[in-house]
């Protein structure tokens, strides 16, 4: 070794826990694949699985009720109105696709980052992403006047000789969503087709492994397959790491383009990112605390995984607590009476309390985060998670209604007030989301195999064998 | 007559598995490829291919730009110009965020199907399978096939070459 270089070695920063290892409990393959596939293919489903099962299968026929009567009857059953036109459907549209964000935050960009803990947690959150971009999707065209038509905003040639406006942010989200829905979908697939060819091979059914060997394409696992298939899943993640500040920057220009105060505003894109991912962090944590204690997985998903989340959260809820002291600052900074006129009423005025409650929620409780208890205990980080969930759904409500409710004119204000269908038809895409998800988690690898395989100290060649 | 698609051994460790298809390729052979449960990078020195995605995905981006580029200039200039207080037609700015869109769109749809393509899937059937013991390939063994179109290949020769390397098993796979 040249000087230089010996000079170039000793200022790197030594690397902290490099060693440590990410898993517990599995000294050889055959364990871990054991562990893993045993879920969808030999293992008695817990009978808390059926419980959550029934519950969310019920809220999902009532979302299912709602949407087909909202159909039927039009949005009028909604409390959206004029002025606060953008009532529940548009919070739980951000507040879902914001949900969407860590399964690709922690799928794309922590795996260009080469944080390999993500090894154990990637695939459940990618599929959040994918059922959550699902939920999201449907918010918007129920809040369409008229759903059934809802490919007019597709430039098609038709003979009505019409176009979409592509100037406006509202065409843009049709485009980012969908790219994002699909590109998520194709990640998540690809990443599974080498824990399908497993799930095949260790099928013992006919049809269950008819099923997974179709879905598994003839995956063998060669050298050719694997650097096709690693490749494929970089250039992928790369796309998807813009891609996913893209889609919620876009869903925040359908805010800021329009000249309202509290919504015309320049921190919204970074604003808008960061709580997404503060949110979806939070929804990543909700899921895997009660699986990795239902299913057992607690040496896979370890006290280092909740650790880590439990930091981004913290992280990512500092980064809000700025962006909501910038908001006033700008405003009054600004000079205008209208953005200053938002503030106060945000603060004080007749829907004051939603922007006390994500005040709150996202920025008061979740600093109990600073305590490693709240971070590794799983209880307690349950907790938080679920508070953090509740006060991103409410901020983006705040944000909707107290931008709405007190317009440049003082004869048209006027509060909002939710209808019972409003109220069922959150509760049902929360049913939706989880019926996909308890499938999800029933019948297919719930955590990525081959990527854990990859964390055992005796994968590399030369380093060391089974015990 | 029987037709053979080649030999395999069957190896318990990823180090042998690597000594042995460096040994291989050192032999001489080079049709042959290794299988394992998870990648190993250092395989691809052994087993050098030729990886033409990253430029099939660059390409169908820079198509995606130009596809969303076009449409939207077309539409709104000359097929659905929207006049809105005498503001210009062609306001390229406003159509960044589409063009971006169906560059990732097209670029990722393209990584997906390529590597599928590249991979031969979908595959109903391969020769491999014909051994039982290749299914715990994506488990935890790992497979050197030398395969019979190489023009090395023996079939007494190759399995006694590959018997060398301590594996579990050396099998001889039918084409059929």
């Amino acid at each position: 070794m040249s000087i230089a270089e010996q000079q170039r070695e000793s200022r790197r920063p030594p690397r902290p826990r490099a060693s440590e290892p990410i898993i517990f409990g599995a000294d050889s393959f055959g364990t871990l694949t054991e562990q893993i596939s045993s879920i969808p293919l030999t293992r008695k489903t817990p009978r808390v699985w059926y419980i959550i099962l029934v519950i969310s299968v019920s809220a999902l026929v009532m979302f299912v009720a709602v949407f087909s009567f909202l159909l039927y009857q039009g949005i009028g059953i909604l409390g959206n109105e004029i002025p606060v036109a953008w009532g529940f459907p548009i919070t739980n549209f951000v507040w879902w696709i914001g949900i969407g964000h860590a399964g690709t935050l922690i799928s794309a960009i922590l795996l260009l980052l080469n944080q390999r803990w993500r090894n154990s947690i990637n695939r459940f959150a990618e599929a959040m992403t994918i059922f959550a971009v699902m939920c999201a999707g449907l918010m918007p065209i129920a809040h369409l006047g008229r759903p059934w038509i809802l490919y007019w905003m597709l430039p098609y040639p038709n003979t009505m000789h019409v176009q979409p406006q592509f100037r406006s942010p509202l065409i843009w989200d049709v485009f980012a969503v969908s790219t994002y829905g699909t590109i998520s979908l194709l990640f998540w697939y690809l990443g599974m087709i080498p824990d399908l060819g497993t799930l095949r091979d260790r099928a013992t059914k006919g049809f269950t492994k008819g099923m997974y060997g179709v879905f598994a394409l003839g995956w063998r696992g060669g050298s050719r397959h694997w650097r096709f298939h690693e490749m494929a899943s970089l250039l992928l993640a790369g796309l998807a790491t813009p891609l996913v500040l893209s889609v919620h920057t876009v869903v925040s220009f359908d805010f800021t383009i329009a000249i309202l105060p509290g919504w015309h505003s320049t921190i919204f894109p970074p604003y808008f990112v960061d709580g997404a991912i503060y949110s979806g962090f939070a929804m990543v944590l909700m899921l895997a605390i009660p699986i990795r204690s239902i299913y057992g997985l607690d040496n896979l998903i370890t006290e280092r995984h909740l650790n880590n989340c439990g930091k981004i959260l913290l992280a990512t809820g500092l980064i809000l607590a700025y962006a909501y002291a910038i908001e006033p600052f700008t405003a009054w900074y600004s000079g205008d009476r209208y953005e200053m006129a938002v503030v106060h009423y945000r603060a004080v005025g007749p829907e004051s309390w939603t922007y006390w409650v994500t005040i709150l929620c996202n920025i008061v409780i979740p600093q109990l985060l600073w305590f490693r208890s709240f971070r590794i205990r799983p209880k307690r980080l349950f907790f938080v998670s679920a508070v953090v969930l509740y006060g991103m759904w409410m901020e983006r409500f705040m944000i909707i209604v107290t931008s709405l409710h007190r317009d440049f004119l003082p004869s048209s204000w006027s509060n909002f007030i939710a209808t019972a269908w409003d109220i069922a038809f959150f509760v049902g895409s929360v049913g939706l989301f989880l019926t996909a998800f308890l499938l999800f988690v029933r019948y297919l690898p719930m955590i990525s195999m081959y990527e854990l395989r990859e964390l055992l100290p005796f994968s590399k060649p030369g380093g060391g064998s089974e015990k | 007559m029987r037709r053979v698609y080649g030999c395999a051994a069957e190896f318990d460790t990823p180090t042998k598995l690597l000594e042995a298809a460096r040994r291989a390729r050192e032999a001489g052979y080079r049709k042959f490829e290794a299988y394992s449960p998870y990648a190993i990078k250092e395989l691809d020195d052994v087993i050098p291919m030729w990886d033409p995605l990253p430029l099939m995905v660059l390409i169908a981006g820079v198509s995606g730009t130009v596809t969303a580029w076009a449409m939207q200039t077309g539409i709104a200039i000359w097929d659905y110009p929207i006049n809105v207080g005498g503001r210009p037609l062609n306001s390229w700015p406003a159509f960044v965020p589409i063009m971006f869109e169906l560059t990732v769109l097209f670029a990722g749809c393209t990584a997906f199907f390529g590597a599928l393509w590249l991979c031969g899937f979908p595959l109903v059937h391969h020769p491999v399978f014909n051994v039982g013991e290749f299914a715990r390939v994506s488990d935890d063994r790992f497979f050197l096939c030398i395969e019979a179109r190489d023009s090395k290949f023996g079939p007494e020769d190759t399995s006694e070459f590959l018997a060398q390397f301590e594996p579990i098993a050396v099998w001889e796979i039918d084409r059929d």
